[in-house]
C-alpha cells in the first residue's frame, strides 16, 4: 500500500455501515495482566474482551490506574499479557509489531532534540529502510497532513507543545501502519489547542482510513472523536461499558452542543461514576 | 564587565598572597646570603636564626623584605620571576632549542594526545560493551574502578620497566600511562550517556522494530554526546598528568616532566614553577579547545538552544 492512495482515499461511507465488509483488526479475549511488583502483584487488566474493527476510532476512558495505557501497550506488544488471548491483524501482537502494523504516539512528543522536525519524521523511515526519495516524499506528505508544512527544518525546541505533538503524530503516520495507537496525546495541552487538534485528528482519520486506539481522560474528547467508547474502571482494570456512537462521521466542533452528543457524554459519565462506586 | 572585575580581583588577591608568602618562605636564605655578604642581620648567628620563626625574622630584618622577591634560587619564587622565566623560555628561545619550554611542552603534548586518543577509544569501546552486555557490566566495571585506586606514581615506573624489557620506549610508555588515566572518566561518562535515553525513547524504537545497532547509532550515541564531552575534558587533563608522570621515572631529557625533574636536581625553583605553569596553561588550552569542539558539535546536532 503506498501513501498516495492511503492519504487520498476518502473513506467509503458504505464500508463502515455494510456489515459484510466489517473486518476485525484487534481482538481481545479474556485478557488478563498482573504485574509482579515489590509491593506484591498488581492486577492491571482483568478479563478484557473487545473487538475493534477496521476504520474504528476507539477511545479508552477511565480514571487513572484503570489500565488504559497497559491495554494499549499490550496491543503494541510492549507488555505481555499474563492470560487470555490478543490478536492484531490476525497475528500475535509481537508479530504485528515486527510487521510494523501500528504507529504509537506517546503522551510526551519525545522528539529527538538533535534532529530537525523533518529528520525526526524520517527516523522510522530510516529504520525501516525506505529510500531517500521516498523519505522526502513521505515527510512532505505527513507534514502537510498535520498542517506543519514549512516547519520541517525547525528543531523541536523552536515549536510549541501542540506543534511538537503534531510532529510526533506525523512521525507515527509516516510509514504504512494502518493502526494508530495514541496514549493521551493531547493530555498536556490546553483546551483551545486541544479542540483544534481534535478537529484535525478527525479529518486526518477520515483521509487515511486508519484504525485508531485513543486513550483519554476527557469525556468531551472521547465522545467527539470516537465511533466506539470503552469505559474502564480500576482495581482491577476492566471494561465497564462499551458505547457505540450514534454521531455522524462528519463532526463540526459545535456538534458538542447537540442533544445526541450530550446524551452519549451523559452515558459515559454515568459509566465512569458507577465504575468508581464499585470500590 | 562586573564579572571581569570579580575575576581580576580574585587574581590580584592570589598574586598579593603569593608575594606575601614569598617573604617568610625566603627570609632565611636571604639573611644567610646577606650575612655572607657582610651585612648586619639580627640575630647575627645562623645557628640562632635556624630556630626562630620566619615571621619573627622578617620583623627583625625588614630591610631584607625586598630581597626575598629577587633571589636566584628562592624556596618560593615570586610571580614576576616565574613570569620572566616563562617569557624567556618561550618567546625569546627558538622552538627547537633544548631550553625552550615550547619544545618541552610539545614533547609532552604529543604523548598526551596519543594517550588521550588511546584512552578515549578504549573508554568508548568498554562503555559500549558494558551498556550492551550484562556480563561485561559486571566483569569490567569493578576492574576499571580498582585500576584507578592504584596510585599512578607507584604504577608508572612498573609500566615503563615492563615496556622497556620488551623493547618499547620513547613516546609509547608515556602514552600508555596517559591512556591509563584518561580511559576511566570516558568509560564512566559514556556508560551514563549511552544509558541516558528513557524508557519511552526505547519503547518508541521498539515500536519501529529497530535493531540494537540502529538503537545505538540513532538514539544512544547522540544522547551520550554531552556526557562524552564532559568526560573528555576530565580525560585530557588526566592525560597530561599521565604524560608528565611518565617522564619522571625515566629521567627523560625532554618534556615538561623532565624540566620539573632537572629543576629539582639543581634547585632551580624558578624553572620548576615555570614548568608547572606551562603544564597548567597547556591543560587549560586543551580543555578550552575541547569546549570549542563541543560547542560546534552540539550546535551541528541542533542541541544548543
Ligand atoms: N510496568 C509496571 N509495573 C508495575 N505496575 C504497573 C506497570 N505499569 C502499570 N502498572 C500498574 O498497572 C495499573 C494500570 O496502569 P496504567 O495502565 O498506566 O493506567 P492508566 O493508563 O489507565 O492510568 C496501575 O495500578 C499501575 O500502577
Ligand atoms: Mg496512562
Amino acid at each position: 500500500m503506498n501513501m498516495e492512495t492511503t492519504t487520498q482515499a476518502i473513506r467509503p461511507e458504505a464500508a463502515a455501515s455494510d456489515p459484510a465488509s466489517v473486518e476485525t483488526v484487534i481482538e481481545a479475549r479474556n485478557l488478563d495482566l498482573t504485574f509482579q511488583t515489590n509491593d506484591g502483584p498488581v492486577h492491571a487488566l482483568k478479563d478484557i474482551s473487545l473487538e475493534i474493527n477496521r476504520g474504528d476510532f476507539v477511545s479508552f476512558i477511565g480514571p487513572s490506574g484503570c489500565g488504559k495505557t497497559t491495554f494499549l501497550r499490550c496491543i503494541a506488544a510492549l507488555e505481555t499479557p499474563t492470560g487470555g488471548s490478543l490478536s492484531v491483524n490476525g497475528m500475535t501482537p509481537d508479530e504485528a509489531r515486527r510487521n510494523r502494523a501500528y504507529g504509537y504516539v506517546f503522551q510526551a512528543a519525545g522528539l529527538y532534540p538533535w534532529r530537525s522536525i523533518a529528520k525526526n519524521i524520517k527516523l522510522p523511515l530510516e529504520i525501516m529502510g525506505y529510500s531517500r526519495a521516498e523519505q522526502e516524499k513521505r515527510v512532505n506528505q505527513v507534514l502537510e497532513l498535520v498542517e506543519l508544512s514549512g516547519f520541517g527544518g525547525k528543531f523541536p525546541w523552536q515549536l510549541s507543545g501542540g506543534m511538537q505533538q503534531r510532529a510526533s503524530i506525523a512521525r507515527a503516520l509516516a510509514f504504512d501502519a494502518d493502526i494508530l495507537l495514541m496514549d493521551e496525546p493531547f493530555g498536556a495541552l490546553d483546551e483551545i489547542v486541544r479542540d483544534h487538534l481534535n478537529e484535525q485528528l478527525l479529518k486526518l482519520w477520515a483521509r487515511t482510513n486508519k484504525t485508531i486506539g485513543f486513550v483519554t481522560h476527557s469525556i468531551p474528547e472521547a465522545v467527539y472523536l470516537s465511533t466506539k467508547i470503552v469505559v474502564m474502571s480500576p482495581r482491577p482494570g476492566r471494561i465497564h461499558d462499551v458505547i457505540d456512537s450514534t454521531l455522524p462521521k462528519e463532526r463540526p466542533l459545535d456538534i458538542r452542543d447537540s442533544p445526541e452528543f450530550i446524551e452519549i457524554a451523559h452515558r459515559v459519565r454515568e459509566g465512569l461514576r458507577a465504575g468508581h462506586g464499585d470500590d | 564587565m562586573k564579572s571581569l572585575l570579580a575575576v581580576l580581583t580574585v587574581l590580584a588577591a592570589i598574586i598579593a598572597f603569593w608575594y606575601a608568602a614569598c617573604v617568610p618562605m625566603n627570609i632565611k636564605g636571604v639573611l644567610d646570603q646577606a650575612e655572607r655578604a657582610g651585612a648586619v642581620v639580627t640575630p647575627a648567628a645562623a645557628k640562632e636564626r635556624r630556630y626562630m620563626s620566619e615571621i619573627g625574622l622578617v620583623a627583625k630584618n625588614t630591610f631584607a623584605i625586598g630581597e626575598t622577591w629577587v633571589q636566584e634560587r628562592p624556596r618560593l619564587p615570586a610571580p614576576h620571576q616565574v613570569a620572566v622565566e616563562l617569557w624567556q623560555t618561550t618567546v625569546e628561545k627558538k622552538v627547537t632549542s633544548k631550553r625552550s619550554l615550547i619544545y618541552h611542552a610539545q614533547v609532552t603534548l604529543s604523548a598526551t594526545l596519543l594517550g588521550f586518543a588511546i584512552g578515549t577509544g578504549l573508554g568508548i569501546l568498554l562503555a559500549v560493551g558494558i551498556v550492551h552486555s550484562r556480563v561485561m557490566d559486571m566483569s569490567v566495571m569493578p576492574w576499571a574502578i580498582v585500576s584507578q585506586t592504584i596510585p599512578i606514581i607507584a604504577l608508572a615506573p612498573m609500566i615503563i620497566v615492563v615496556l622497556y624489557s620488551i623493547g618499547v620506549q620513547g613516546i609509547i610508555p608515556k602514552a600508555v600511562i596517559s591512556a591509563y588515566l584518561s580511559f576511566f572518566p570516558v568509560v564512566v561518562g559514556m556508560v551514563k550517556g549511552l544509558r541516558a535515553p528513557d524508557a519511552m525513547q526505547l519503547d518508541l524504537l521498539k515500536t519501529y522494530n529497530a535493531n540494537t545497532n540502529q538503537g545505538f547509532w540513532k538514539l544512544r550515541l547522540p544522547s551520550s554526546m554531552p556526557y562524552l564531552f564532559a568526560s573528555l575534558k576530565i580525560g585530557i587533563a588526566a592525560s597530561l598528568v599521565g604524560a608528565i608522570v611518565g617522564e619522571l621515572p625515566t629521567g627523560a631529557v625532554a618534556g615538561l616532566g623532565a624540566r620539573l625533574l632537572a629543576g629539582s636536581y639543581y634547585g632551580q625553583t624558578v624553572q620548576i614553577w615555570s614548568a608547572l605553569f606551562a603544564a597548567a596553561i597547556l591543560a587549560a588550552l586543551l580543555v578550552a579547545l575541547l569546549g570549542l569542539i563541543e560547542r560546534l558539535v552540539l550546535k551541528r546536532m541542533g542541541v544548543s538552544a
